[in-house]
């Protein structure tokens, strides 16, 4: 990469200009780690000022047998296979249960494996369980993956199993199940499961019927630098059609426990810098989130300086990184969370699903 | 470009090289503007020391854990009767060794044990003695000023006539450890019964005017000020104008886990991690070199340190004990590979060095 372009990308990024390919390759080489953060700062203070979003909020993961075997992952597992659980109504209901207990929970976030028996059915009835159980709770549930997933056991369109869902109390996808956009990557780590071209549909559809949806990347596998960050591109072209992002989510991978263990977790300095990276090149989705489940709290925190304005949640009982070897914990208190912010001289907002504050007074 | 208009005046002075005041490393603990407090951290150590990152191949040995001084932010040091305590043999010590000296690349060692109630000056020195004649190929770096204050008291020697006595028996420097907080307000409330400050900076002084050198740190994040870590900092500082002999500077965020001190104190967070790491690289205009102790920081603060101030990554450690009984997470050793990894991810240049910074081999792309 010549000095040129080196110095044409950084001036773009200091001025908040938009970045393409080459100037976000000619930043990833530099590798100047601080120069990013402070112009992902200035750009997180666009967009959110001194805000720092978290919300109260549960995950449940209804089962973790699944039909793709994707290479990258350690939660799946087949069917018979001791540690394989499938969640029924009874189980469903205890949860919701503790769940109603939870001082103003928003949202309930629902990921789950590909199961090989269950119907369609059974997810919109679960659906319907919560809505029922909490019908003043955002429900964010199904990644794109599980949507194309569903159209192929209906064999009713994306648009026509999103309607029936946005119809039963669904109001927004996670954006999970992206990985890394690029269909040599796919082929690698998860060829059983939705392609590039399906994961976009699926969400430029959502968008459309004003299903609003995050969007997310696993990096730091297989990918080569130029396909990870051609992939935020494609995000932020996809977002210049739409609107339809509210966040983005990054995933470092987890190789323990998956077939992909031979590879190493790439370093703290990787993810400060896919961070900032991220918060500079996705110029149109307004808040970055740092998942501080993947991440672990002190690096979420830290995230804070480097473009991030979202913290995630509170989280009840998180199965699916934990399955790879996470040694977060699986749950933090909402007093917690703040007191991170602030020590970040930053400011906490409590958020409903769609970012809107919760006045403080209601606290 | 990294202007930060409420500081403006102290970048004007980092960067044409002007001495910051206490005042300064005040309004520094102020700011949370990590990315600029990084910024001018890293642009200071690159112009006195460059890209490169120095490490250890080492190994640490703990002769005892049975220490009389009963510091309150300590989860290593015991009574002589206390489960878990143990006072190595100079065989056994010499084991240890021969354990790490399967790593073929192994170059030094660094010795630091409790004050333990019964041995003489002569068991630490008969025990240097033993390693260095065993081992004579290995550096030897050991011994805080703590221990040197008690050597000195126990065996009614100067600390000049301790250090010579330590010199003669191999050592060829000393280690940074029991600065805590130089202050004698927090030293009376944590460890009344070891080394005050006073005591500590004169056996680095004498220790320097000897031709010994040693290193400095900081355990903060318990019950000091601000003001105190500045103050501090400034010690040392000071200190270093007139001698000229600390190598590095090694910051110890207290880490509060099976300690006294630990049912009181929560554990500093990464950002005060970094933020201190920034200002000490600042406020030690006439340091050279800031270590990044990945046994305490854990690995991935460590990594982004390189980016805050620090050029040392400490060492493959072998096998950590006194931190880990603090309930450390970091692994107790990293290999060498994996040191150079990281240190190449953050865009610098691992070089192994012995105990006085010469480098050994260095690992250019």
């Amino acid at each position: 990469m010549d000095k040129g372009a080196i110095t044409r990308a950084r001036e773009k990024a200091e001025a908040g200009k938009r970045l393409s390919l080459t100037d976000a390759l000619a930043l990833y080489e530099d590798n100047d780690l601080l120069f990013l953060a402070s112009c992902a700062r200035k750009m997180k203070e666009r967009k959110s000022g001194k805000n720092v979003f978290y919300n109260v909020n549960r995950h449940i993961n209804l089962t973790n047998i699944c039909t793709s075997g994707c290479p990258l992952c350690a939660f799946q597992c087949e069917e018979g296979d001791g540690r394989g659980f499938v969640l029924e109504t009874e189980d469903i209901a205890k949860i919701l249960q503790e769940a109603q207990s939870v001082p103003r929970l928003g949202e309930v976030h629902i990921v789950s494996a590909l199961h090989p028996t269950k119907d369609f059915n059974y997810y919109l009835n679960v659906i319907r369980q919560v809505k029922q159980a909490l019908p003043d709770v955002d429900i964010k549930a199904f990644t794109p993956v599980e949507i194309v997933h569903f159209s192929q056991l209906t064999g009713k369109s994306i648009r026509e199993v999103l309607t029936i869902l946005q119809e039963v109390g669904l109001s927004s996808l996670p954006g999970g199940g992206a990985e890394i956009l690029s269909d040599r990557v796919r082929q690698i780590i998860c060829p059983q499961k939705a392609t590039a071209a399906q994961w976009i549909e699926t969400i430029k559809t959502a968008h459309g019927l004003g299903i609003r949806t995050n969007c997310t990347m696993m990096y730091g596998h297989i990918e080569t630098i130029e396909e990870r960050l051609q992939h935020l591109i494609t995000l932020r072209d996809i977002q210049d059609e739409t609107g339809g992002f509210q966040a983005f989510v990054s995933f470092p991978f987890h190789p323990a426990n998956t077939e992909l263990s031979h590879l190493k977790r790439v370093g703290s300095w990787e993810d400060m810098k896919m961070m900032a990276l991220s918060r500079l090149i996705l110029d149109n989705v307004d808040h970055i989130k740092a998942f501080w489940i993947m991440l672990t709290m002190p690096i979420a925190q830290l995230a804070l300086g480097f473009g991030a304005d979202d913290l995630d949640g509170t989280i009840g009982e998180e199965k699916i990184i934990h399955a790879a070897g996470a040694k977060t914990n699986t749950g933090i208190t909402r007093s917690k969370l703040r007191k991170l912010i602030v020590e970040a001289g930053l400011e906490p907002v409590e958020r409903d699903t769609f970012y809107r504050p919760i006045e403080e007074g209601m606290l | 470009m990294y202007c930060n208009a409420e500081y403006q005046d102290i970048e004007e002075k980092i960067l044409s090289g002007k001495r910051l005041s206490k005042e300064d490393g005040l309004r520094l603990f102020d700011c949370n503007d990590l990315s600029w407090l990084g910024n001018m951290a890293d642009i200071v150590r690159k112009c006195k020391c460059g890209d490169i990152v120095y490490y250890n191949v080492n190994c640490h040995v703990n002769l005892t854990n049975m220490c009389t001084s009963k510091c309150k932010f300590c989860a290593f040091g015991r009574d002589k009767d206390a489960k878990g305590a143990y006072a190595m043999s100079p065989e056994e010590a010499i084991a240890v060794v021969e354990d790490a000296m399967q790593d073929p690349d192994l170059a030094g060692l660094h010795v630091v044990s409790g004050l333990h109630p019964e041995w003489h000056f002569d068991d630490y020195l008969y025990r240097l003695q033993a390693l260095h004649d065993r081992f004579p190929s290995l550096y030897l770096k050991g011994f805080t000023g703590v221990e040197i204050t008690h050597f000195a008291k126990i065996s009614g020697l100067s600390v000049a006539e301790v250090l010579s006595k330590l010199k003669n028996a191999g050592l060829q420097a000393i280690a940074g450890g029991g600065a805590e907080i130089l202050c004698d307000r927090v030293r009376q409330e944590l460890c009344p019964e070891k080394a005050t400050a006073k005591e500590w900076l004169e056996v680095a002084r004498v220790a320097h005017g000897m031709g010994i050198k040693s290193n400095a740190s900081m355990l903060y994040g318990h019950i000091e000020t601000m003001e105190e870590r500045v103050d501090h900092l400034l010690k040392l500082r000071e200190l270093q104008d007139e001698t000229g002999g600390f190598q590095t500077f090694i910051c110890f965020p207290f880490l509060p886990k099976n300690t006294e001190l630990g049912k009181q104190v929560q554990q500093t967070s990464m950002w005060d991690d970094l933020k201190t790491m920034a200002i000490s690289r600042l406020m030690l205009d006439n340091f050279t070199n800031i270590k990044a102790y990945w046994v305490m920081l854990t690995v991935p603060v460590a990594q982004l340190a390189l980016s805050f101030g620090a050029n040392d990554i400490d060492g493959t450690v072998h096998k950590e004990t006194i931190l880990h009984d603090a309930g450390a997470t970091s692994p107790t050793a990293l290999s060498e590979d994996y040191i150079i990894r990281i240190v190449r991810e953050a865009g610098r240049i691992p070089a192994s060095c012995d105990c006085n910074f010469n480098i050994i081999r260095r690992f250019d792309q």
